[in-house]
């Protein structure tokens, strides 16, 4: 416990999510996967846009950015291409990732830049209280839906490997041990690296459709997730219409930041101990 | 030895960000600004900086807030619609006091406008465009070499306070070719933000009250520092206190108009003893500066007042200016917004006379002229 305890910035505790509330099995799963990579603390850097799940960064104790709603990923983008040792990780929920912040994710995955994206996807708007999401199933409430949603929700996990990120894994809250070993896989790819994490809120999206508390929840996201390893060999009927978890698309690409290291090498003038006052500034000299 | 070339504003934007110290360049494509992109993109890698082309405009600030904090200076160039969707995080680098330069090319609007005609509306976008009270700068070169003037010290000021600056200026002024007289590299001044010198007890907001600046930890160096745009103490950690957020939005606001003495610029020219005063910017200042000189000439007391610091609005000085004025005149490319500010600062002092053009032209000089006769009589 001593060694996942030091990640934490133990001083913000308690969190201020709900009773309940699954984020704190994600956000316990990420650090769990940081102490087994026993990462340097000053070189990991955690963003995170607006919304329930975004407040994880704030407990973290590594360089963290809590930003504007949808943009983690353009502001991580940012800090990754300046500063490409650093391990940049983002924290984000499925409103803020695949609705407001749908342009910078799929742009994200395309570019392939070496950012772990974590999607906290608890079916719905936590923070504004239970409005629906990209993410709310079909005929499912939600505050702003309040005859059934009568959207169709994205597949996360397709969108991002359609998209071009080069590992995509899908875990639950439920699925804890799981949850570890995919975001541990994710954070050793090199590239864009997507976790979607299913969890719960019992708050806003169990009370709303009367699924029940976080243990009904915790229920209901069991049954509705096939192991994607198992579903293989198990019989259609078996598998239809459940969501696949494990580790779904893997496929190593090079990486935004070193193609464009290359660039810089090709170009780079070769005199020495230069800084911004002593320039070669001249357009077109070569 | 200084060394004079002929080139347009956008370009000489970019050489002064590059000699400023930019490492960092994010952007989108949007006329007129889009030269700074393309220098950027084939100067920046040569010294080892970053460009990045991104999805939109809300990408190409949040990317530079993000390469900021890194410690390297960053810049985007952009015009009014790519201006308009920059807000939102506009402010929450204002909130979190992380150094950005942004560009705005103006063009005429609202909406798609006339991407390729001159236009001054951005005046008052620059200043309240995001919500809430914010501090923030900006600046109006008023010709092509101040175009690497005014850009450098955008990178100046965005260091020393911690804001975001931004250089305004108008197709004109980018697009306009005029030769310029460039400083060895050596003699610029270049100003970069104020770091602790350890990380231990490194409270990353702590600072004066009245208008401090407090110390920037560059990200990944073993400071481990929270940045919300949520109000939030000292420490950076989110706060829904009263107090608290009122003391942080007032210094905030105090780190600019502690400074206005030092952040103002402007030029003058025969103020001594004029009677019609004309204030403008940017490429009307061009045009309005040939009309004050004409009417000199007919025996008319006319004098120029020129802004280089549009934000914050040099009050005082206007006020000294207008003192004795029969009337001030005001002609920008649009409606009137820089003429709002003059009509609060001279009062009932004088008339102000505002004199907006919004066809996508530049003013020709006996527009101005006319208007300066009108209020002679």
């Amino acid at each position: 416990m001593s060694d996942i305890l030091k990640y934490f910035r133990q001083d913000r505790l308690p969190h201020i999510w709900c009773p309940g509330c699954g984020h704190g099995t994600v956000t316990g799963a990420l650090v769990r996967a940081i102490a087994r990579l026993k990462l340097d603390k000053n070189k990991v850097c955690v963003v995170s846009g607006i919304g329930c799940s975004s407040r994880a960064p704030g407990y973290l104790d590594f360089d963290t950015l809590h930003t504007a709603h949808g943009r983690a990923l353009a502001f991580a983008t940012g800090i990754k291409l300046a500063r490409p040792d650093l391990k940049v990780i983002v924290m984000t929920g499925d409103g803020d990732c695949t609705a407001i912040g749908g342009n910078h994710f799929i742009h994200a995955a395309r570019r392939n830049i070496d950012i772990t994206t974590i999607v906290m996807n608890n079916n719905i708007y936590g923070m504004t209280s239970g409005q629906y999401s990209p993410m709310t199933p079909k005929g499912f409430l939600g505050t702003t839906a309040p005859y059934g949603n009568p959207e169709r929700t994205f597949d996360l996990c397709k969108l991002a490997e359609a998209a071009g990120a080069t590992y995509v894994a899908r875990g639950t809250s439920f699925h804890a041990q799981m949850l570890i070993d995919l975001i541990e896989q994710a954070l050793t790819h090199r590239g864009f690296s997507v976790v979607e994490a299913l969890t719960q809120c019992p708050t806003y999206f169990g009370r709303k459709n009367k699924v029940g508390g976080a243990v009904e929840l915790l229920e209901w996201i069991k049954e509705r997730t096939v192991n994607a390893k198992a579903a293989a060999v198990l019989p259609p009927e078996k598998v239809a219409g459940k969501l696949l978890i494990g580790e779904l698309h893997k496929n190593p690409q090079p990486e935004f930041c070193d193609e464009y290291d290359k660039i810089i090498a090709q170009v780079q003038r070769k005199f020495e101990g230069f800084r911004g006052g002593v320039r070669g500034c001249e357009q077109n000299s070569d | 030895m200084p060394s004079a070339k002929l080139m347009q504003g956008n370009e000489a934007c970019t050489i002064g960000a590059l000699v400023a110290g930019l490492e960092f360049y994010a952007g989108y494509p949007i006329t007129p600004s889009t030269e700074i992109a393309e220098l950027c993109s084939e100067e920046l890698p040569k010294v080892g900086g970053k460009f990045v082309q991104m999805e939109d405009e809300i990408g190409s600030i949040a990317a530079i807030i993000g390469a900021s904090l890194t410690g390297k200076k960053s810049m985007t160039a952009t015009s009014g619609p790519g201006f308009s969707l920059m807000q939102e995080s506009l402010g929450y680098a204002s909130e979190t006091e992380v150094p950005v330069v942004i560009i705005n090319v103006q063009r005429m609007g609202p909406s798609t406008g006339m991407p390729t005609s001159p236009a001054q509306g951005d005046v008052m976008q620059a200043r309240w465009g995001t919500h809430g009270d914010h501090p923030v700068i900006a600046l109006a070169p008023g010709n092509v070499k101040e175009c690497f003037d005014l850009t450098v010290r955008a990178f100046n000021l965005a260091e020393e306070y911690r804001v975001p600056v931004i250089v305004l200026t108008d197709e004109v002024i980018g697009h306009m070719r005029e030769k310029v007289l460039l400083p060895d590299w050596e003699d610029v001044k270049v100003v970069d933000r104020a770091r602790p010198t350890a990380p231990g007890g490194y409270r990353p907001y702590e600072a004066d009250l009245d208008g401090g600046v407090p110390l920037m930890a560059p990200f990944g160096q073993g400071y481990r520092w929270h940045v919300t745009g949520l109000f939030h103490d000292e420490t950076g950690f989110p706060s829904g206190k009263a107090d608290v957020a009122d003391r942080l939005l007032r210094r905030l606001d105090r780190k600019i108009t502690k400074n206005e003495k030092v952040i103002r610029d402007y030029v003058t020219e025969s103020v001594e003893d004029c009677e019609i005063l004309v204030v403008s910017f940017g490429s009307s200042a061009m045009s309005a500066l040939s009309a004050v000189r004409r009417a000199r000439r007919e025996g008319v007391k006319a004098g120029m007042l020129r802004l280089k610091t549009i934000w914050p609005f040099p009050d005082e000085v206007l006020k000294d200016l207008s003192r004795n004025a029969k009337a001030v005149l005001v002609p920008e490319m649009n409606l009137g917004q820089l003429a709002y500010e003059v009509e609060r600062t001279v009062g009932c002092r004088a008339p102000v006379v505002r004199i907006g053009k919004v066809n996508g032209d530049l003013f020709r000089p006996d527009e101005i002229h006319d208007k300066i006769m009108e209020a002679a009589k």
